[in-house]
């Protein structure tokens, strides 16, 4: 069994201070910085530990053995699937209602699709004339898009992703851990037939969530690949997160089974969708700036032409993409610890960095600034984050049972 | 001395990897081992230098993204610049991501064909190239330790039964 290191433990809480200082400061000073800030820190945690429900379902359906022997590290992950998929929830609802100065949504603002101005009963104002008046603020655009951006059918398409991988996660766990207590492969069966369900489950809400919440920031642009853009980001902090937490328990001595070739398994994921991501990235950057139509264009317009995202802009591509591809393209890199903690730590603040510009700049324009705000709630998430998943850890015996192919998983050597 | 070839052939691949390192823990040279398919952990208990196909494979890529890079160059910037939908068509670094996906390309193709070239020169599998194996029955289900021994071939023959040998051949 696993034990929270006071070291740890103390961490963990000194960052959470950090955040909730964060988070007070953010909201009295600037609540309308302050609420993209969270949207985005939600969103990259969100998303690691929905990953670790992917990673999870993906080894059933592939029926993968090798990665058995640490099941229980994505299994921790997924424990905070609920907090973040709760804050995100929040950070939702209280956009709809606008309220607390959460305007991170253009489309919600009041009346921008109608095309007349109306009354308070909703009935159109007529001039002297018995006109219609137009509506100076409406949006042509945004209100052909009306169907899909309706504000009841976007909190109802949030409630049922969050409640659908809360879900599956906690069912896959439950599955695992029936497994340990009453062996047979009554378990593993069901925990296949749930996960293709998940797979195709996550396949959809995976793509609206992230056109829900990222994209329809900046309403006008869309991207066909941006679905895809999110989850290559997923999953390679949803794999660093596996490999960093692995490769922490193995420094403290547990996982005594996880061998250097599972190790190497987890770095040739970080290495791969690390090159997934960048290929995504540049396929999208690459269209839109060779076709120039102002319409798409505007999207990188607003994030290349800014001062203040300029650097950013090319500085997070740069080492998401040069950091993997050089220091983990070689076998025996990949099987140097010290070596994929550095990198993974790199990308990781590159993706972070990514998230802040998938969001930031569509709300607040040229203001946008990493701050004591952006950091310290990252930082404070960090800590909550590993909070409850040594929490999580502890509650279970990080030593699997069981499983059918737990034994060949043991013997991995690649 | 009249050397001899021995051949032990196996059903199972772990009965193999035991033999093999029973067999080298007693100090006898192996020749060659044939198998249908790549036999995980093999390599290390035969005790064969780790492969150099991983640099060759490195180096064939930077050829292919330098290849690549000079070409587009050539083209597209020296011998005959072209505007293409307004893009900046006077210096390389400008236009730059247009040229990624040949670059990536060539990257790919020589890194690709030149490996399987390599591969295939390294193998001797020239055209018309002699099969080796003395077994056709390896390419199916069986699995085979060939020994080329002078003197006694009795130590080899009764380490292979011991081992699991289900056949012997002498040659």
């Amino acid at each position: 069994m696993f034990t929270i290191t006071k070291n740890a433990r103390n961490l963990s809480f000194g960052l959470m201070i950090i955040g909730v200082t964060a988070l007070i400061l953010g909201f009295v000073n600037d609540a309308h910085s302050a609420w993209p800030s969270l949207l985005f820190n939600t969103y990259f945690f969100l998303g690691i530990s929905v990953f670790a429900v992917f990673f999870i379902a993906l080894q059933y359906v592939a029926e993968a053995s090798w990665s058995i022997v640490l099941k229980r590290v994505p299994e921790a992950i997924i424990s905070f699937l609920p907090i973040s998929g709760i804050i995100m929830l929040i950070i939702m609802v209280t956009a709809v209602m606008h309220f607390g100065g959460n305007h991170i949504y253009h489309w919600m603002a009041d009346g921008i699709m109608d095309k007349f101005l109306l009354d308070d009963l909703g009935n159109q104002i007529l001039d002297e004339k018995g006109n219609p008046i137009l509506n100076p603020g409406y949006d042509k655009i945004i209100a052909g898009k009306a169907a899909f951006l309706d504000t009841t059918f976007f909190l109802i398409r949030s409630v049922i992703y969050i409640l659908g991988w809360v879900y599956f996660g906690r069912k896959l766990k439950q599955l695992s851990l029936n497994e340990d207590k009453h062996g047979g492969l009554e378990n593993y069966n069901k925990g296949f037939r749930t996960s293709a369900w998940f797979m195709v489950f996550f396949a959809i809400t995976s793509s609206i969530a992230s056109w829900d919440w990222i994209m329809s920031i900046d309403t006008h642009w869309f991207s066909t690949l941006f679905g895809w853009y999110v989850f290559s980001e997923w999953a390679v902090i949803g794999f660093v997160s596996i490999l960093l937490i692995t490769l922490y328990l193995k420094r403290l001595g547990y996982l005594e089974s996880v061998n250097e070739s599972h190790i190497h398994d987890l770095g040739k994921y970080v290495f791969a969708f690390s090159l997934v991501w960048t290929y995504m990235w540049f396929s999208q950057f690459m269209l839109i700036w060779y076709s120039n139509i102002p319409e798409e264009v505007a999207y990188f317009t607003a994030r290349l032409e800014v001062e203040n995202y300029k650097f950013l802009f090319w500085f997070r591509v740069a080492i998401n993409f040069l950091f993997p591809i050089i220091l983990l393209m070689s076998r025996d890199a990949k099987r140097n610890n010290s070596r994929l903690i550095f990198v993974c730590i790199v990308i990781l603040i590159g993706h972070w960095l990514n998230s802040y510009l998938l969001v930031t700049p569509g709300v607040l324009n040229k203001e946008g600034h990493i701050g004591f705000t952006e950091i310290g709630m990252g930082l404070g998430f960090f800590g909550l984050f590993i909070y409850v998943v040594f929490n999580a850890l502890t509650k279970a015996p990080l030593e699997t049972k069981n499983h059918p192919f737990l034994d060949e998983s043991k013997h991995l050597h690649t | 001395m009249i050397r001899k070839t021995v051949y032990g052939i196996f059903d199972d691949e772990d009965v193999l990897l035991n033999s093999v390192k029973e067999i080298k823990s007693n100090n006898i040279d192996i020749k060659e081992v044939y198998t249908p398919f790549p036999v995980h952990g093999l390599d290390k208990a035969l005790g064969l230098k780790e492969t150099r196909m991983a640099i060759a494979a490195f180096v064939y890529g930077c050829l292919g993204i330098t290849f690549a890079g000079l070409m587009i160059y050539n083209i597209m910037i020296i011998d005959w610049p072209m505007n293409i939908g307004g893009k900046p068509n006077f210096t390389f670094y400008h236009n730059v991501p247009s040229f990624v996906p040949v670059m990536f390309e060539c990257t790919v193709l020589f890194a690709a064909h030149l490996m399987s070239i390599t591969y295939l020169i390294k193998c001797g599998l020239f055209p018309g190239a002699k099969s080796e194996n003395p077994d056709p029955r390896t390419t199916d289900d069986k699995f085979l330790i060939e020994f080329e021994i002078e003197g006694s071939t009795k130590e080899v023959k009764d380490l292979l039964s011991k081992t699991g040998a289900s056949e012997i051949n002498e040659k």
